[in-house]
């Protein structure tokens, strides 16, 4: 293709005639080269300031036991990831985390799709519901935590409002270690699902007519039916990309954390990136925090290249 | 499709899900906005509903407004991503329209590169960034909000797709045209690939308008806050007793964004879901 | 066993009219190809005879059976589409037995997992995998069970779609565009082989086509289709030599009929393109009206006389076995295309002037609203057909 376009390039250069010699063809590459590169090259070297090194620092943090502010450090090899991975606080932290995305991911997927679904079934009020459920994807989480907390107030939040005017039992939500993860998983959730159900939504758009036409005819024209043996299996590629979209989101959650509990109580609401953040920046823990922020990038370079590997099915999947 | 035709029964049964879900959905907003109105004594009292007896919207947004230095986060914000666009596009577009037009040795491993960074999640770099931000002394300054920001693999990636799909020979007509390598970059490339400028774009603003992780380490000084922050600090120094002025606060800061994505809902579903591979 | 009876069908969506007034009876066991430029009506008027599609109205009969608002999997029809439209997550075996399955199978009995353990789902599951091996079988395809469909060629994929459409045993087969997906050489290959297929099983095809070629070589009668109007339905050879309609003489056939302006005068003579030729037409004196010729109804003539075309060579296309000779007649907008024998036409030139001749009885007569209009004594075939019928 680069090569193609390169000839190509060339034949139509005024300045060239069949005569050309090779120094001039010569100057033409290294002008080309030339340009390529002033024009990638601070692109290159942000890339490499603001991306590569620190990469290489964080590993390199993580194998001393330098602490921030200190004028000396000192090698120490995996001692940081033998105490990361023997503290009970980052073990919680790091449960609390894949209990998190255990019910984020699922509840984000069951109902986004589902909506998506029930918004799809239909024609009428198509962009109106999908505006509602998306909202919360794009509006600003710190800002929206804050209102969810209002909302779980343990006296004057609505949601123990009505759980009392219906003669429930109210709890104090954020305050208690049994309720506060699956609370904010609920949040995670809330957040999400818009997100998902555009994709499914999308999903959905390029299942061709043709199919539900040929399952009409073989006699598959049931709803479940047709959901059975066209919708789901064809939405199959698309499931996987949103699972591990959203598992990332999840593993990356931050804010409602920061916002509503501090990670409390106790260590009941301690997530990874949490973790990261108070270590590195607020207990200037630095060897310790970098080595959480490696196992952090593990996990999610795990998931992106699962991520690549699903997209490449899906190209072979048609 | 006949096919697909809803008989009215299930047709009202869709509506009233959607309905119920979407109220669902919209209740942390419904709440936010019904107690920015209320005065104090209706929020402590245990009550339903939406309106308030006593309207105490202007009081509360008043307070929000000049008790704390809300309008500056909202200006903060404001500068810092129209700054950290610009800056984006200023380094992303010449980059990328070398990796998909020009062929030049180092091409391929440029790319490599870009995707392997596209793979780094940004609260991994923090800490060294933190270091580098200290080292050069540019911590707690609207510098520091900004430059871990200024190249996006993100960036360089899409626009690398969309110069890819278009014809070469539109370069080559610019080029006999006299145009230089950087004017069909600025005036050629980048206005054909508007489209996919405007959703990076979106997305861009909304997750640098919405970040909280970043700020929260980069500055202290309330003056340079962006709006996250600030609420947060906002909300930390009333104690979260004074909740209507405190939900003034949020719902002001939440607002720009929505009243964009609702004027411009396709675009922003666009640019955000563009970045699923971010 | 079926023939299908279709009255009156009328389909518009909003307010455009993609049917108008469409009557059509189709033998049991006949092959039947709705022919048509695209955006005809052709495939929606198949989509109304599988059900996909509502009529806004008219009535369809398979059989016996009025099947007018009856579901697509109750009617006794099969379908082969233009996509193919076979689930990529199956494997061919699956894809074949989806509509077998879809009927003997219960709904508890289909349930994944659970299903295959309710009593009599064995019996069955085993019949049904039978069925589409000797299915698959008969078509060459069963060493493809195994395999999705993103893993075979085109070619293969057809077969299976087809394979999937006989499984079923349907008493009428119904294929929208099936080749047209297929490379020219494949195209040529499948037409000899469903062709075959449609003598093996002797049940009813309704085929629907652009190409005129698979029209003219498949069926036992075209029905040609024009803006949402069935305007003839003849055997093919028919379609080809007796045309009811200008649009139909028009559309079939390559290169294309010439068609000229001609005015009627007396004694029988009509004047067209500087040169007069003999009509046995009931026609009034004075009357336009168009003549068509087929290319190859010309032959070379020494000298300009009745019936025979003078003009300049503009252009001459040698097709091997064939010349194409574009001649340009006096007050003809489009040059005059005749169909030569190569070894009867050696030398021509472009610029030479040339006669053409035409037997009278290869003169094609169109009123000027384009229906035909036949010489003194000749009935239309079809004419004679409902003539023969009615005695």
């Amino acid at each position: 293709m680069s090569m193609t376009a390169h000839t190509a390039g060339k034949q139509v250069r005024p300045s060239q005639t069949p005569r050309t010699s090779s120094g001039a063809l010569r100057r033409h590459r290294s002008a080309e080269i030339f340009a390529a590169w002033s024009l990638a090259g601070p692109a290159l070297l942000l890339l490499v300031v603001l991306f590569f090194l620190p990469v290489f620092g964080v590993f390199a943090i993580a194998l001393t036991d330098w602490e921030f502010g200190a004028s000396s450090l000192s090698f120490v090899g995996l001692a940081n990831f033998r105490e990361v991975f023997a503290d009970e606080g980052f073990r919680i932290s790091l449960i609390n985390t894949i209990l998190y995305v255990v019910i984020v991911v699922p509840g984000t997927i069951a109902l986004g799709l589902a909506i998506a679904l029930l918004i799809e079934s239909g024609k009428s009020f198509r962009a109106f519901y999908r505006a509602i459920h998306f909202l919360p994807f794009m509006a600003t989480l710190t800002a929206m935590a804050i209102a969810w907390e209002a909302l779980l107030h343990p006296t004057i939040g609505l949601i123990n409002q009505t759980l009392a005017g219906l003669g429930l039992p109210t709890a104090n939500w954020l305050r208690d270690e049994n309720t506060v993860l699956p609370v904010l998983a609920g949040i995670g959730i809330w957040q999400n699902l818009g997100y998902a159900m555009v994709l499914f939504l999308a999903g959905l758009k390029s299942i061709p007519q043709d199919l539900y036409d040929a399952a009409d005819i073989d006699g598959a024209d049931a709803w479940l039916d047709r959901l059975r043996t066209v919708t789901l299996p064809m939405l199959g590629p698309v499931t996987m990309f949103i699972f591990i979209v959203v598992a990332l989101k999840a593993f990356e959650t931050f804010d409602t954390v920061q916002v509503l509990t501090q990670g409390g109580p106790g260590h009941a609401s301690e997530m990874l990136l949490y973790t990261l953040y108070r270590e590195s920046f607020e207990y200037l823990r630095t060897g310790y925090g970098a080595s959480v922020a490696v196992v952090f990038l593990f996990i999610v370079v795990a998931l992106t290249l699962i991520q690549a590997r699903v997209m490449d099915k899906r190209v072979h999947y048609q | 499709m006949s096919t697909q035709h809803v008989a009215p029964p299930s047709a009202i049964l869709r509506h009233a899900v959607l309905l119920i879900t979407g109220a669902l959905i919209l209740i942390p907003f419904v709440w936010m906005v019904s107690l920015s109105i209320k005065p104090p004594g209706e929020i402590f009292r245990a009550s339903f509903s939406f309106w308030p007896a006593q309207f105490y919207g202007v009081e509360n947004y008043n307070k929000a407004l000049t008790s704390s230095p809300l309008p500056r986060y909202m200006l903060n914000g404001l500068f810092v991503c129209a700054t950290i666009l610009s800056l984006q596009v200023a380094v992303c577009a010449p980059a990328a329209y070398a990796l998909a037009k020009l062929n030049f040795p180092g091409r391929n491993l440029l790319f490599a590169l870009v995707l392997i960074a596209l793979l780094l999640p940004h609260e991994v770099l923090a800490l060294p960034l933190f270091i580098l931000g200290y080292k050069v002394g540019i911590l707690n300054t609207y510098a520091a909000l900004i430059f871990p920001y200024v190249v996006s693999p993100f960036g360089i990636f899409l626009f690398r797709q969309f110069f890819k799909t278009i014809p070469d020979d539109v370069v080559h007509a610019a080029k006999l045209d006299g145009f230089s390598e950087l004017a069909i970059v600025w005036r050629i490339m980048v206005p054909m690939a508007l489209p996919a400028i405007i959703a990076f774009g979106i997305f861009s603003v909304v997750s640098h308008w919405n970040s909280l992780f970043w700020p929260l380490i980069a500055v202290r000084d309330q003056d340079l806050m962006p709006p996250p922050l600030g609420i947060m600090a906002f909300k930390n120094e009333e104690a979260g007793n004074d909740y209507g002025p405190l939900m003034a606060a949020t719902t002001v800061v939440v607002l720009p964004l929505i009243i964009a994505f609702l004027l411009a809902q396709r675009w922003f579903v666009e640019g955000l879901t563009s970045g699923a591979t971010k | 066993m079926a023939g299908i009876t279709i009255e009156k069908i009328e389909k518009t969506f909003g307010a455009t009219t993609v049917l108008r007034d469409v009557s059509l009876d189709i033998a049991d066991g006949e092959f039947l190809t709705l022919l048509g430029p695209s955006g005809c009506g052709k495939s929606t008027l198949l989509r109304i005879l599988a059900g996909l599609e509502v009529q806004t109205g008219g009535s369809v009969a398979i059989g016996d059976r009025v099947v007018d608002g009856v579901r697509p999997k109750l009617r006794d029809v099969a379908m082969v589409f233009q996509s193919y439209a076979l689930y990529p997550h199956m494997t061919v075996q699956e894809n074949m037995s989806v509509p077998l399955r879809m009927r003997r199978l219960s709904n508890w009995q289909r349930l994944p997992l659970i299903g295959r353990f309710l009593p009599g789902s064995k019996a069955v599951a085993a019949e049904i995998e039978n069925e589409v091996m000797r299915t698959a079988k008969a078509l060459g395809i069963g060493h493809l069970l195994g395999r999705k469909p993103g893993q075979l060629s085109g070619g293969q994929r057809q077969r299976v779609a087809v394979g999937r459409a006989m499984v079923r045993q349907a008493a009428v087969f119904l294929m929208d565009e099936p080749l047209s997906n297929l490379d020219a050489k494949l195209r040529v290959q499948m037409r000899a082989e469903i062709k075959e297929l449609h003598k093996r099983l002797g049940v009813t095809f309704v085929y629907v086509t652009h190409d005129q070629s698979e029209a003219m070589t498949m069926s036992d009668r075209v029905a040609v289709m024009l803006d949402g109007e069935l305007l003839q339905v003849a055997p093919p050879q028919e379609i080809y030599a007796d045309p009811d309609d200008r649009r139909v003489a028009e559309f079939i056939g390559s290169p294309k009929i010439n068609i000229l302006d001609a005015k009627m005068h007396e004694n029988g003579l009509a004047s067209m393109a500087g040169t007069a030729f003999a009509v046995r037409a009931p026609i009034a004196r004075g009357s336009s009206l168009s003549i068509g010729i087929r290319p190859e109804a010309f032959h070379l003539v020494d000298s300009h006389g009745v019936n025979i075309l003078t003009g300049a060579v503009r252009l001459v296309e040698h097709m091997g076995s064939d010349l194409f000779v574009h001649l340009d007649v006096p007050g003809g907008d489009h040059p005059v295309v005749a169909r030569l024998l190569a070894e009867r036409a050696p030398q021509i030139s472009s610029g030479q002037t040339l006669h053409l001749g035409v037997k009278p009885e290869r003169l094609l007569l169109f009123a000027a609203d384009g229906k035909r209009i036949r010489p003194h004594g000749q009935l239309g075939a079809t004419v004679v057909r409902m003539k023969e019928r009615l005695q």
